[in-house]
């Protein structure tokens, strides 16, 4: 079973200020700790991809009819709670086991290395049918 | 660069063999498993440019025993203190056996039961299909590096039981081969569930499962059970051509071009559960093949032996208590007695199945047939909502679309 756990830049449970406030030392350790988390995942055979998404004042919108020129949106924007921070996708045997992942994936470091706590979006990938019988 | 046609199947036939030699001569499967791999590659690079050596089974042999000794040297420099006896748990070589027994050896270690489906699965294809990790972790969609890791952890749980290289003792021999069967079954599934399409390379996945299959059949050829896999196998792989249109939709049983299906396999299929049924032993696998023999026998959907296939629905129930065989069942009583009956039997159902997305989806069928298509459409929509199967979901929306449009125009 596949599942895509999705990171947003929606608030975090400690409350924590944003990383680019951060010293540099925290950030260090929590980068260090999402290596050491893909590292492991890789070695237990789960990991399919792993991808930090570059900030939202990059993030472009696109809106098109098919026909005429496309509408592109620029940054920066107003509300980037919903935007997409970053996401990994698992192989795993069973939810029980993406849910783990996602609650070590949650507890990344924050300042002073307190948990960050932050929601992740836990959301199977859908697969093909099962034969028929 | 790719080996001349033949050899590709060769090597992946003679792998199993190979294995089992150098596994017996040297007591390391992990070690054996291996190097095994690395011969295979030597020779798929090596025997189209070069030749094919005059005994192949002795080249690979040859090639791998060669690995495994480089290898342990290697280790034993590195550390030289490490205790080697972790991984060296399948020690002492056995009495020298058939071929043959040696591919059922390695079914019965690779399908260990500490192992989950998705390790036994790969590390199946590798050891005994001959497939390298490359082309497993193609078929399922992740990494190399990730599958590589899920294999050497697979094979490092299999040395840590401490099996050896032998056959299960026969007390163990028909709960141990229940796992194999169950591993091979979720394999055929794996590459049956997506045929078409973008997904192709998988449905080589159902090929490989006949392939090891066959092999086990041909070891075990008095078991009832396994005989039963195999017809199932062959009979649901027979219909296969018919299973998805242009664009790789599912097309229904109640809608498949029947003159498409696989009239040799089906033939196959249907004598070897004729020669299994008798024997008195019935299964899951000989109940759910009888089910697919029964489709498989109507030559069109209105003549399907419902009845029948009500019965063996019934059976297979009280057998495994598998609440999706519940549903199933449900649709044969509506199809053999009229929807009521199977809706009866839906309101009946497990309440771990209540909110399943195939519940939705067969109740929508049941309604549709009694006639009651605002319900039906409704269940479409609520099975298509739950679904996490890509052209199921599309399929059931289609449906819910089609209801709503007819009642409305």
């Amino acid at each position: 079973m596949r599942f895509m756990l999705l990171q947003n830049y929606g608030e975090v449970g400690s409350g924590c200020v944003p990383m680019n406030e951060w010293t540099p030392g925290d950030i260090r350790a929590h980068v260090d700790f999402q290596h050491e988390l893909n590292a492991e995942l890789l070695g237990s055979g789960e990991l399919v991809d792993a991808q930090g998404l570059a900030g939202p004042d990059q993030a472009r919108f696109v809106v098109s009819d098919g026909s005429s020129a496309p509408v592109i949106t620029d940054g920066p924007f107003p509300e980037t709670k919903e935007l997409l921070a970053g996401y990994r996708l698992v192989d795993v045997d069973s939810l029980e086991r993406a849910l783990e992942i996602a609650a070590r994936s949650s507890a990344a470091p924050g300042p002073e290395g307190v948990p960050i706590q932050q929601p992740i979006e836990v959301r199977e990938v859908l697969s093909a049918p099962d034969p028929e019988v | 660069m790719s080996a001349r046609p033949g050899t590709e199947d060769l090597l992946r036939e003679l792998a199993p063999q190979v294995l089992g030699v150098v596994v017996r001569r040297h007591g390391n499967f992990a070690a054996a498993e291996d190097a095994t791999q690395e011969a295979l590659l030597a020779a798929a690079t090596q025997w189209p440019e070069q030749g094919r050596p005059a005994n192949p089974l002795g080249w690979l042999v040859r090639v791998a025993r060669r690995r495994v000794v480089d290898q342990h040297r290697s280790d034993e420099a590195r550390r030289r203190r490490e205790v080697l006896a972790a991984s060296l748990s399948l020690t002492a070589p056995e009495e020298p056996v058939a071929g043959q027994d040696d591919t059922l050896i390695l079914m019965f270690l690779c399908c260990h039961p500490t192992l989950t489906p998705g390790a036994a699965i790969p590390l199946t294809l590798r050891a005994v299909g001959g497939l390298t990790t490359r082309e497993i972790a193609a078929a399922f969609l992740v990494p190399e590096a990730t599958m590589a890791q899920r294999i050497s952890r697979a094979k490092a749980k299999v040395a840590a039981s401490g099996e050896g290289f032998r056959l299960p003792s026969p007390e163990e021999r028909a709960e141990r081969l229940r796992s194999v069967c169950h591993v091979l079954y979720l394999l055929f599934n794996e590459g049956y569930a997506t045929s078409a399409g973008p997904d192709l390379a998988r449905s080589d996945l159902s090929g490989e499962a006949i392939r090891l299959t066959r092999a086990v059949q041909a070891g075990l050829p008095d078991d009832a059970e396994v005989a039963g896999l195999l017809a199932l196998m062959l009979l649901t792989d027979a219909r296969r051509p018919a299973r998805t249109g242009p664009t790789g939709e599912l097309v229904p049983l109640a809608e498949q071009d029947r003159s498409t299906w696989d009239q040799a396999l089906i033939t196959e299929g249907l004598a070897l559960l004729a020669d299994a049924l008798p024997r008195g032993s019935i299964g899951e696998y000989q109940l759910q093949a009888a089910v697919a023999a029964a489709h498989d026998r109507a030559p069109r959907y209105d003549d399907t032996d419902w009845a029948e296939i009500l019965t063996l629905y019934t059976l297979l129930e009280r057998l495994t208590g598998n609440p999706v065989v519940a549903l199933n069942r449900a649709v044969a009583a509506a199809m053999a007695q009229g929807p009521d009956a199977g809706l009866a039997l839906l309101d009946d159902l497990d309440p771990q199945l209540a909110d399943h997305h195939r519940q939705h989806a067969v109740r929508a069928h049941l309604l549709e047939m009694a006639g009651d298509q605002a319900g039906a459409a409704a269940a479409f929509r609520a099975a298509a909502s739950r679904s996490t199967n890509q052209r199921e979901q599309q399929y059931l929306t289609t449906q819910a679309a089609r209801l709503a449009t007819d009642s409305t125009g």
